[in-house]
């Protein structure tokens, strides 16, 4: 399974990629392999404030409904609007044309509690 | 028998007619004056065009592609699809109850006030709870009245702080909506390898805040809370309240009170634990009982009994008011009513025992075949995992598929969540030892194809009205409406 090296990643299987002061999250393959079809996908709404570790979006799959995290603090800039009509798009291409949401960086120290790619791969190993 | 039955609309034929009107025999009058333009149509209705015996095939054909307790097993876990009783239908529908009016006065409905009344006690006594409310329309409502009732209880305390309610991550789905729709904030406990919840990680998470604790009992994995009467202490210190989900009460009926174990809050579900039917054929009723320091916040009105009386009261100044158009489902009710009264209290133990005998015979029969992520002896319910089938490439959804060519209802499948590719069965306490046998046997059929023909399992269904559906499309472009061509 692909875990692209230049992101960053949660235990909640959330992926973030860091640009320009502000981050894109997506959700990892494992994540959207493990939620099978994604059939809905829920987004913040932008210029919402958002806490690191609290529930920001909903993805239903054919399996059941899941809790975001937001991986950061911050603002909500954008959203992906393409996700209304594909949900789809998240089981396809979860790193690139599945993202969900990008957050203003509010304080880039937040980025030292998240895990690189070998971290979050080893940790996936250790759950089977 | 036609494996695809058609719409009724596509089987309409222009002018057919179910019913023939006589002529005419009062003056004709023009529509205006009955009607004004306004709102009159402009075209007629396209409703179907059929004959009164196209009409009774169609539905009767529909019918005989059912699939139901009436014909078939049903081991949905945590559903408890048991039989229901034939005779609870004869007493719901006896004329004293079904011809009454919700307006009627209590004078006019005395008989109606009793059996609630009594019913009440009854609950109370099986499951040691001081007062109950018969409001709840179902076991989801009766969580949504439950959070409120804390919600009240705290803000009278003046403990407005607690806005957070923990909830172990082998709950229902529906314990967290309907904590959150109730305002509070969700916090999520583990469950140890034991498959229990993990007490260390309740203790950290006791704070001020902490308004309560969802839990259900036996869980989700089909395994009995052994501690529950520390889980309760550790909330009740903390200030906190103990919210019990009374989903898998048949489990205890006549064994262990959920009051005794320090619960401060249980709803059951008729329609599961008590005979009311439900799936398709409901509604629930999910009546919901508290312990002494939250009665005062119960909605109203409460049958009160006043000498030979019995009367509506109202007057409850710390009530939350009320939930529930009218006094609940009352049919439900009276088939609940009926079916403890006619077993009884050694009935109702029975009821428990074979739940749990059944439960474990089929766990016996299938470990072998099937991963069982927690081996305990298990209360009426057990998971089992699809793992060792996955690496055949076989998943979880082929196997519950595949049951449906032998004949069976698939179990509950992907829950609990913490469970990987989940098979969660419960057989209910209304099932022989035979129909046991033979599902078992099934099952342990489509685990040896998983590994000698794993394309078979893939593949199914094979002998059902409609094979695979592509659930996929119909949850992400649902379509609802019939298209006139």
């Amino acid at each position: 399974m692909e875990f692209p090296q230049e992101l960053y990643y949660t235990e909640t299987h959330e992926w973030l990629r860091v640009k320009d002061g502000e981050v894109e999250v997506g959700i990892t393959s494992y994540a959207q392999e493990q939620l099978r079809d994604v059939v809905f996908v829920e987004l913040p709404r932008i210029g919402k404030k958002v806490k690191a570790k609290q529930p920001c979006a909903v993805i239903e799959s054919v399996k059941a409904a899941f809790d975001i995290y937001a991986p950061l603090s911050g603002d909500i800039l954008s959203i992906n609007k393409e996700l209304e009509g594909q949900p789809e798009l998240i089981n396809k291409d979860p790193y690139g044309r599945g993202w969900m949401f990008t957050i203003k960086i509010e304080n880039s120290g937040e980025l030292q509690n998240l895990l690189n790619a070998q971290a979050y791969a080893s940790k996936i190993k250790e759950a089977h | 028998m036609s494996q695809q039955e058609k719409l009724i609309f596509e089987i309409s034929s222009s002018g057919r007619r179910g019913v023939s009107l006589p002529p005419l025999d009062v003056p004709r009058k023009p529509l205006e004056e009955m009607i004004p333009t306004k709102f009159q149509r402009k075209t007629p209705p396209r409703l179907p065009e059929v004959s009164e015996l196209d009409v009774v095939r169609h539905f009767t054909r529909l019918s005989q592609l059912n699939y139901s307790v009436d014909t078939h097993f049903y081991p949905l876990g945590s559903c408890t699809m048991k039989y229901n009783p034939r005779v609870h239908e004869e007493v719901a529908g006896l004329e004293g109850f079904s011809r009454l009016h919700p307006y009627q006065p209590p004078e006019q409905t005395q008989g109606m006030l009793e059996l609630l009344y009594h019913f009440s006690e009854l609950v109370k006594e099986i499951c040691g709870m001081p007062e109950f409310s018969l409001q709840p329309a179902a076991g989801a409502h009766g969580e949504l009245l439950g959070m409120m009732l804390v919600r009240a209880y705290h803000r009278k305390r003046g403990e407005t702080g607690r806005k957070k309610i923990i909830i172990p991550d082998s709950a229902h789905g529906t314990n967290p909506a309907s904590a959150a729709l109730s305002g509070f904030e969700v916090i999520e406990v583990k469950s140890d390898s034991h498959g229990l919840v993990d007490l260390e990680d309740l203790r950290r998470t006791m704070s001020p805040e902490i308004a309560g604790m969802m839990i259900t009992n036996p869980n989700t994995l089909g395994l009995f809370e052994k501690d529950i009467v520390t889980i309760c202490n550790i909330l009740h210190e903390a200030g906190g309240l103990v919210y019990c989900d009374g989903a898998n009460m048949n489990a205890l009926l006549g064994r262990v009170k959920p009051g005794a174990m320090g619960i401060d809050l249980l709803h059951l579900n008729l329609h599961k634990t008590f005979t009311g039917p439900h799936g398709g054929g409901g509604p629930g009723s999910g009546p919901l009982g508290v312990s002494e320091p939250l009665r005062p916040f119960l909605p109203v009105p409460r049958v009160k009994k006043e000498g030979d009386t019995y009367i509506w009261d109202y007057n409850y100044p710390e009530t939350i008011g009320r939930i529930k158009a009218f006094y609940g489902h009352i049919g439900v009710i009276i088939k609940a009513y009926a079916y403890i009264l006619s077993l009884g209290t050694e009935g109702l133990m029975k009821v428990s025992e074979a739940a749990v005998l059944n439960a474990n015979f089929l766990r016996k029969k299938l470990s072998n075949f099937y991963d069982l992520p927690y081996p305990e002896v298990c209360m009426h319910e057990f998971v089992l995992s699809g793992r060792r089938q996955k690496k055949q490439g076989v998943t979880t959804l082929d196997i519950a598929k595949r049951l449906l060519d032998y004949d069976f209802y698939a179990p509950t499948i992907y829950f609990p969540l913490i469970v990987e590719e989940a098979l969660m069965i419960e057989p209910t306490e209304t099932e022989s030892k035979q129909t046991l046998e033979a599902f078992a046997e099934a099952l342990i059929k489509i685990a040896k194809e998983a590994e000698s023909a794993p394309d078979r399992v893939k593949g199914a269904p094979f002998d059902t009205p409609v094979r695979r559906l592509d659930e996929v499309k119909a949850a992400r472009e649902p379509n609802l409406h019939w298209n006139f061509p």
